[in-house]
């Protein structure tokens, strides 16, 4: 069953509960994450949903300790493979970082450098997290990248390295990057839109190739998207977020059969095929953090919405196969 | 019956690039013979991978640029070979919206000016007529009238792209150019633009030439489809005939490469190997031929040419062959058959 219900959080990758993001002041408070509670199995595929502005990327970026001033990380608990991160001194954990976790973006033309080939900039990668073997030696890291290139599945590896970013299409620029960063065999892989800026035919190949990284190299994959139709194909469980905080979970086929949350609901309705009739919408837009209600953050957008939802911010209830923050939720189908 | 409001016949753009005083260059058939027509207030979705030549179509429609060849009538006026009065006089009456209203609205001028402006230039009414009829198209479109005076930054990206959907509407045009105009937005401030198009076109009686990637969305908008694969059209016709029963391959991959809440747990099909090239010397045969599983040897030899399949018009030699359904033949193998114990 290991996979399919609520993860304990023993045996989990990445575990981290009520992180917060603040960029405000102590007495002007801008959150861009509240509470969130994220949890990332071995070789497990979680996709984090949400609008922009609603802190997916910011999440992330907390677990590698990258946000910017003047935003503050505070965190109940971030671990990563049963490692404490939040004592750790800022070296270890950039280490730690760069080695066990790779991350991906949305351009792969603005993550490369421009002045270097692409064999310059993996053997980079290779020289910083590759095996000791590897670091000394420059034949096995010639070796390495050809491999890695391979894996990725670039055709004409050798002639690639010598390319420069200019030189290659999207869809190759982003296997380049997915190449530099498994470099360091990281056990985990942040996408943070790794197919966006892509067409659908060369997404359809990406994501087939994260898949396939995961398989093969056991690797867990956190997808970071505002499409749920990617997540429905690739993920093995969902994590739906709202102006900073997580409002549902649930394993990918029972989530996108039964939302429990209005706002997943309304996100599904969406996306529904129906040629040449008005869409369902979602009325009005998220919430900037420093307009947040006391009550429901979803609640002035929510047709269900009654007081209670404007009073009281409801708590994030875990029950069967998932988690709902819905004082009414959805019966499940 | 009328003439149709746009009606395209072989429109064909060259460029020649990397020529300088020694070198010729190379011809970039960045269009290379499209036909197709457009009704008044009707919607012709244009679909296609980067590079295929959407965005040269639609400077050839907005009178940017002069085609190399092929006619373009506008209203039975034939833009490719007009007089700069008769364009100037055409202009306005083909509009444009962008994909990033980020970019698209100049973040130092008010919303009222940026709609004002079309007006101004085309020297209609004076200053407090021009501002009546921003404020009325704010209305519209669905902002509130104290939205005049604010800058571009006060708003949400689905609010900004309302604005260039209403600055486009200023000068009444009977036809908008819409270049990818939600793929920058989120899935739920899509809805919402969509909807913003399908009723100003009701009220308005405008025609969209509607340019995106994204097949999920031509096909909620569109009344016919354009699928073009480097320069040429490859399948076009109703939208419902393309989309019940896709007859050229690409067009088949394209749908099977589009993600979908429908096909699930782990079916990611690569529908597709390569990504389309870009600059192209012109070479016999068809020219999907190199991404196409079900090229034969007469794809190399021999370009095909469009014909008719019920409604639907298809530019492939193996079109009458292919079977009805789409997912066991062309969306390849399923990623993993198994995703382990889910339920």
């Amino acid at each position: 069953m290991s996979g399919s219900s609520v993860r304990d959080s023993i045996d989990d990758l990445v575990d981290i509960a009520g992180l917060h993001v603040d960029f405000g002041t102590p007495s002007r408070p801008l959150p861009a994450v509240e509470g969130v509670d994220l949890s990332i199995g071995a070789a497990e595929i979680v996709g984090l949903v949400g609008e922009s502005g609603s802190g997916k990327t910011m999440t992330a970026l907390a677990l590698l300790d990258l946000v910017d001033f003047p935003g503050r990380i505070v965190a109940k608990r971030m671990a990563f493979a049963g490692r404490d991160l939040v004592p750790m001194r800022a070296t270890d954990r950039r280490a730690l970082a760069g080695r066990d976790i790779g991350m991906i973006f949305q351009d792969p033309h603005a993550s490369l450098d421009p002045c270097y080939t692409v064999g310059y900039q993996l053997d980079e990668a290779i020289r910083l997290h590759g095996s000791a073997h590897e670091r000394s030696n420059t034949g096995m890291r010639r070796e390495r990248a050809l491999a890695l290139l391979r894996d990725v599945d670039v055709p004409d590896p050798s002639v690639r390295l010598s390319a420069y970013p200019h030189q290659l299409s999207g869809g190759m620029a982003q296997r380049v990057m997915i190449a530099i960063a498994i470099a360091g065999r990281p056990r985990l892989l942040i996408a943070d839109e790794p197919t966006t800026a892509l067409d659908v035919t060369v997404q359809a190949q990406v994501l087939a190739l994260l898949t396939r990284l995961r398989d093969e190299l056991r690797m867990a994959i956190l997808l970071i998207t505002h499409d749920l139709a990617v997540v429905a194909e690739v993920a093995d469980r969902v994590v739906v977020m709202y102006a900073g905080q997580v409002v549902e979970t649930g394993n990918v086929p029972a989530l996108f059969d039964g939302p429990r949350h209005p706002y997943t609901r309304a996100l599904l309705d969406a996306l529904a095929i129906d040629e040449h009739e008005r869409l369902p919408t979602i009325a009005g837009i998220v919430p900037a953090p420093n307009e947040r209600a006391r009550g429901c953050l979803f609640a002035p957008r929510c047709t269900r919405a009654a007081q209670r939802c404007e009073d009281e911010r409801p708590a994030l209830v875990r029950g069967q196969g998932g988690s709902v923050r819905c004082h009414f939720p959805l019966r499940s189908e | 019956m009328s003439s149709p409001l746009l009606e395209v016949r072989d429109l064909a753009r060259h460029y020649r690039v990397g020529a300088g005083y020694f070198a010729k260059g190379t011809l970039v058939r960045a269009l290379d013979g499209v036909s197709f027509s457009l009704d008044a207030g009707r919607t012709l979705g244009v679909v296609g991978e980067s590079g295929c030549g959407k965005s040269t179509l639609a400077r050839q429609v907005t009178m940017i640029e002069t085609p190399t060849s092929g006619s373009l009538m506008f209203d039975g006026r034939d833009v490719a070979r007009a007089e700069k009065g008769t364009l100037r006089m055409l202009r306005p009456q083909v509009q444009m919206v962008f994909q990033n209203p980020y970019a698209s609205l100049d973040p130092r001028r008010t919303i009222g000016a940026i709609l004002a402006e079309p007006l101004a230039i085309q020297r209609r009414g004076n200053a407090r007529d021009r501002r009546d009829a921003a404020l009325a198209m704010l209305a519209r479109v669905g902002l509130r009238a104290e939205h005049y005076r604010r800058y571009p930054h006060m708003f949400s990206g689905g609010q900004r792209q309302r604005i260039a959907v209403a600055r486009a509407l200023m000068l009444a045009p009977r036809l908008i150019v819409a270049d990818e105009p939600i793929a920058a937005l989120d899935v739920s401030t899509q809805a919402q633009v969509l909807n913003l198009l399908l009723d100003m076109q009701k009220a308005f009686g405008v025609a969209y030439l509607f340019i995106a990637h994204d097949l999920a969305v031509v096909r909620r908008i569109a009344s016919d489809v354009l699928v073009m694969y480097l320069g040429k059209a490859v399948e076009q016709g109703p939208a419902r005939s393309v989309f019940a029963q896709p007859r050229h391959p690409y067009t088949r991959a394209l749908l099977a490469s589009t993600p979908s809440l429908r096909r699930r747990r782990g079916q990611v099909a690569i529908a597709m190997r390569g990504e389309a090239p870009s600059a192209l010397p012109r070479t016999a045969g068809c020219s999907f031929r190199s991404r196409c599983a079900h090229a034969i040897g007469r794809c190399a030899t021999e370009t095909p040419p469009m014909h008719s399949v019920d409604d639907v018009r298809v530019a492939c030699h193996r079109a009458y062959e292919l079977p009805d359904t789409i997912d066991s033949f062309d969306a390849g193998v399923p990623l993993r058959h198994d995703r382990g114990p889910t339920s």
